[in-house]
C-alpha cells in the first residue's frame, strides 16, 4: 500500500513538474496549452491519491475540461503565426528569472526548517466514500455565505467577460 | 506515508515555475496559463493540509480557488480577444498605452 502510494506521488510530482517546464518554455502556444492541461491532469492525479475524489473530478471537468478549453478557444482567435516568430522572452528575463529562484528559495528555507512539524495521519484502507457528502455539508453550512459571495463573482465574471469580449466596446 | 512536506516542495516548484513564466514570458496568454499554473499549486498546499488535519476546509477552499480561476480566465480572455481585435498583438511589452 505504502509502494503503490509513493509510485503514485512521485510518477505524478515528475510528470506535474517536468510539463510545467516545458509549459514556460514553449515557442507554440499550443504545446504550451496541451502541457499545461498534462500538468492539470497529473495534480488531479494527486488529489485522488490525496482522497479527495471531489476535487478530483473537479479538476478535471471544470480546469481541463472548461477553462483550458476556453484557453484554446482564444488561441485560435488570435493570430499564432506572427507571434512565434518573435522573442519569447521580455528584456529582463535572466533578473526576472533570478529573482523568482530567489524567492523560491526562501520558501524552501522556511518550509525546510518547519518540515518535523507536518506529518500526514496513516492511510485508512477502508474509507468510507464520503468525500463528496463532507464537501458538501461544509460547502452548504459552514461556509454558505462564501459560497453565495462566489456565485456573485461568476456572475461578474461572466458579465464582465461578455462585455469585453463584445464587437463595440 | 508521505510526509506533508514533499507535497508542500511539490506546489513549492510549480508555484515558482509559474513564477517565472508570469515574469519572463512576452506573450499574454502564456503569462495568463502561468498564474492558473500558481493558483494549482495552492491548490495542492490546501488539499495536503486538508488530508493532513483529517478536514475537508481546504477542499472547500480550493473549490473557491477554482471558480476564481474560472472567472479569471474568463475576464483575462475577454480583455486578451479585445486588445487583439484592436492592436493585433498578444505581447505584454506592447500594452503601453491606456487608450486609442
Amino acid at each position: 500500500m505504502y509502494v503503490l502510494n509513493s509510485i503514485l506521488f512521485y510518477f505524478f510530482s515528475a510528470l506535474a513538474i517536468a510539463s510545467a517546464i516545458l509549459m514556460v518554455t514553449r515557442r507554440n502556444i499550443v504545446h504550451a496549452a496541451v502541457f499545461l492541461i498534462t500538468t492539470l491532469l497529473a495534480t488531479a492525479g494527486i488529489f485522488l491519491q490525496l482522497q479527495a475524489e471531489f476535487l478530483f473530478i473537479v479538476q478535471v471537468i471544470l480546469y481541463v475540461g472548461g477553462i483550458m478549453v476556453l484557453f484554446v478557444f482564444v488561441i485560435m482567435l488570435v493570430n499564432l503565426d506572427v507571434s512565434m516568430r518573435l522573442v519569447q522572452f521580455n528584456r529582463q528575463w535572466f533578473v526576472a528569472g533570478a529573482l523568482a529562484l530567489v524567492l523560491g528559495a526562501q520558501v524552501l528555507f522556511a518550509v525546510w526548517a518547519g518540515r518535523a512539524s507536518l506529518r500526514l495521519p496513516a492511510m485508512q484502507v477502508d474509507i468510507s466514500p464520503k468525500n463528496t457528502e463532507a464537501v458538501a455539508d461544509a460547502l452548504f453550512s459552514k461556509y454558505m455565505l462564501p459560497f453565495e459571495i462566489a456565485s456573485i463573482l461568476l456572475l461578474v465574471a461572466m458579465i464582465g467577460a461578455v462585455v469585453m469580449a463584445k464587437r463595440r466596446v | 506515508m508521505i510526509p506533508v512536506d514533499h507535497y508542500l516542495f511539490l506546489s513549492l516548484a510549480l508555484f515558482t515555475i509559474g513564477v517565472i513564466g508570469v515574469l519572463t514570458r512576452r506573450n499574454v496568454i502564456i503569462m495568463l496559463m502561468s498564474i492558473e499554473l500558481i493558483l494549482n499549486a495552492v491548490n495542492i498546499n490546501l488539499m495536503a493540509f486538508s488530508r493532513m488535519w483529517g478536514s475537508v476546509d481546504g477542499q472547500v477552499f480550493a473549490i473557491f480557488i477554482i471558480t476564481d480561476a474560472a472567472a479569471e480566465a474568463a475576464v483575462g480572455l475577454g480583455i486578451i480577444l479585445a486588445f487583439f481585435r484592436n492592436r493585433e498583438t498578444v505581447l505584454a511589452d506592447e500594452m503601453d498605452i491606456l487608450k486609442w
